[in-house]
């Protein structure tokens, strides 16, 4: 019997998808080690604690809840040094969280204050014995490659929509935490931008509308727009050539280089469909592409392709998909 | 000012990769390696710095087999002043790694230790900033955006749906996105230049190394592509399929 803790992510007092997502992971991990309980660290301003329900229903025995004024923005210092003071306390045997932005940059400080191994960008698990065995995508998912890792605790960040977020609810009995400071110097955040309202994230939408040079023109983007508008709570992404062209701005660039996502519907829209592109789109569950050159590459991989020019067929694709959810 | 860039060598990201007999690898034969694009970035981030402030000194670092001293001579001809090799069969574990960096970077009186935010074989992300917390240094990952000067820094760090813009002390870590400097070109004197700069090679303290590659395998082929048709007549169809078959309507 082993326990798992899993590091919650919050933003802005709230939740994230992933955080559920972990807990999901983090269940399956404990289950798999022979029953063990899952432990969610919540740490936030003051008021997060009214949160634990949440994660209590995806899975969590117990909710740690570290409310302190430091967490109303992202004190990395001194979450990464809570989290592994928690985890040394409580003799876990993996600490699992989300391979977010946030997660991404706590997860190697976690690991390096614990002196635990690490496998980042986890999309399956695996428990035998005294090993844990993690897959990860490499080579800009390309090739999957899967790790050991010895000792205890590790540490996991699971990748984004990896892992579904399942309701099992168990008791999620709180328990008050305690901040450890930050011991030297920190990174200070000064200000937060936040993007562009009334859009899903690009990690977290199950439909990307996305587009790419093919569109011809910065005020053509409009057309990308509506048609992610009439598709619902669609995201809006692109290739590297518009963000290069400062159409976009470069976080909604999807890519090797940029975001890599895995949505249920990926519409490509003029849109070549470059390796490195390929690289961040390539395992969405189905894939569109409209592109007047029936002989792009992106058609390879579009489980769905229309030959045509992108002025005269968004528009129209426009209507008739919001024709078909009338109703909704 | 005095600034250290850690680089890794990794194929060129167009290859078509097959696995290695011994399923722990991929197949090396007939790949073309090259210094990792987060890391050139890297790279040249900290050379624009020190040509804005007028001097300083730029060394690069690698952990890793002999073949990475063909990178570190690559970041030398774009500018870097002098390399280290730190030398170590491939390791697996970011931890590993971190530690045998910060050991090595501990007293070198670094203003700015610059890493890329991930590297392409792996994308973890794990090493800038496990060095970071084992040299106790403050630590920026995945900056878009980088200004340093005297003593302190800010950046900017792209967030789901949002960003962030930070200040920060130096000495510092800090994992390089895109956006903060294209990679220059090498030119014909700097890759003339490059052969005679110091390259000094030494083991890596890389300590228990507990990840271990298993297996790796090519992921399910996508079936192939359909086109449904020519232009607006498409559509009916397409929506039909979005709604029947892809059940995302
Ligand atoms: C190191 C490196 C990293 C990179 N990282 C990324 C990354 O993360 N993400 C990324 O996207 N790219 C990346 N790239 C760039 C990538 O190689 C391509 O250059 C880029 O993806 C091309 O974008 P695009 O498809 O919009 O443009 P193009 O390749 O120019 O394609 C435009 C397409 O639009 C079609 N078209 C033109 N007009 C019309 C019309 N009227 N109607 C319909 N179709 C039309 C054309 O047939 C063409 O297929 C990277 C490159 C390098 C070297």
């Amino acid at each position: 019997m082993a326990n798992v803790l899993v590091v919650a992510e919050t933003r802005n007092g709230e939740l994230r998808k992933v955080a559920f997502e972990a807990v999901t992971a983090g269940r399956k991990l404990a289950d798999a080690s022979g029953g063990g309980e899952v432990h969610a660290l919540l740490a936030g301003p003051a008021g997060i604690g009214g949160k634990a329900e949440q994660l209590a229903r995806y899975g969590a025995d117990v909710v740690i809840v570290v409310e302190s004024a430091d967490f109303a923005q992202f004190a990395r210092e001194s979450l990464a040094a809570t989290a592994a003071d928690r985890a040394r306390a409580g003799r876990y045997r993996a600490v699992v969280l989300g391979f977010s932005s946030q997660g991404r940059d706590l997860g190697p400080r976690i690991a390096a204050r614990l002196d635990a191994p690490i496998a980042a960008d986890v999309t399956e698990l695996a428990v035998t014995g005294d090993t844990i065995t993690a897959k990860h995508p490499g080579y800009a998912n390309k090739v999957i490659v899967t790790l050991t890792l010895s000792g205890a605790p590790v540490v996991l960040s699971v990748r984004p929509s990896a892992f579904t977020a399942a309701e099992t609810p168990k008791a999620g009995r709180v328990e008050q935490g305690q901040a450890t400071p930050a011991s030297g110097p920190t990174v200070r955040v000064t200000e937060v931008k936040e993007g562009a309202k009334g859009r899903p994230d690009l990690g977290e939408a199950s439909i990307i509308v996305s587009g790419g040079r093919g569109l011809k023109a910065r005020e053509n983007f409009k057309l990308i727009e509506e048609l992610a508008d009439a598709f619902g709570n669609a995201a809006v992404g692109a290739t590297r050539a518009v963000t290069d062209d400062g159409w976009r701005p470069h976080a909604d660039q999807i890519g090797q280089t940029g975001r890599q996502v895995s949505p249920q519907l990926y519409v490509a829209v003029g849109i070549s469909g470059a390796i490195q592109h390929l690289a961040g789109m390539r395992t969405s569950k189905t894939i569109v592409a409209i592109n007047k050159d029936k002989e792009a590459p992106i058609f390879k991989v579009a489980d769905y392709g229309i030959v045509g020019d992108v002025l005269e067929v968004v528009p129209a694709l426009t209507a008739a998909v919001k024709e078909a959810r009338k109703g909704h | 000012m005095k600034i250290a860039v850690c680089i890794k060598r990794t194929p060129d990201s167009e290859s078509r990769f097959k696995v290695a007999a011994s399923a722990a690898g991929i197949d090396e034969t007939g790949l073309k390696f090259d210094l990792d694009d987060f890391a050139s970035y890297a790279v040249e981030a900290a050379l624009q710095i020190n040509e804005k402030g007028g001097g300083g000194e730029t060394v690069v670092y690698a952990v890793g087999p002999d073949s990475v001293q063909e990178s570190l001579r690559k970041a030398m001809s774009m500018g870097a002043d002098r390399a280290v090799q730190l030398k170590a069969d491939p390791v697996a574990d970011g931890i590993a790694v971190a530690r045998a960096l910060a050991a090595e970077l501990k007293s070198g009186g670094y203003d700015l230790v610059l890493f890329g935010k991930h590297s392409f074989d792996n994308s973890a992300g794990v090493v800038g900033t496990a060095t970071a917390e084992l040299l106790g240094l403050p630590c920026v990952t995945a900056a878009s955006e980088l200004n340093v000067s005297a003593g302190k820094g800010t950046a900017r760090r792209e967030l789901e749906g949002a960003a962030e813009l930070v200040e920060f002390p130096l000495p510092a870590v800090v994992t390089i996105d895109e956006g903060v400097a294209r990679p220059r070109y090498p030119s014909l004197k700097g890759i003339m230049a490059a052969k005679k700069k110091p390259l000094e090679s030494k083991p890596a303290q890389l300590g228990a190394v507990r990840v271990t590659i298993a297996r790796m395998e090519l992921p399910p082929e996508r079936p192939a592509g359909r086109i449904l048709g020519e232009g607006t007549a498409a559509i009916p169809e397409l929506v039909r399929l979005l709604q029947n078959e892809a059940k995302v309507l």
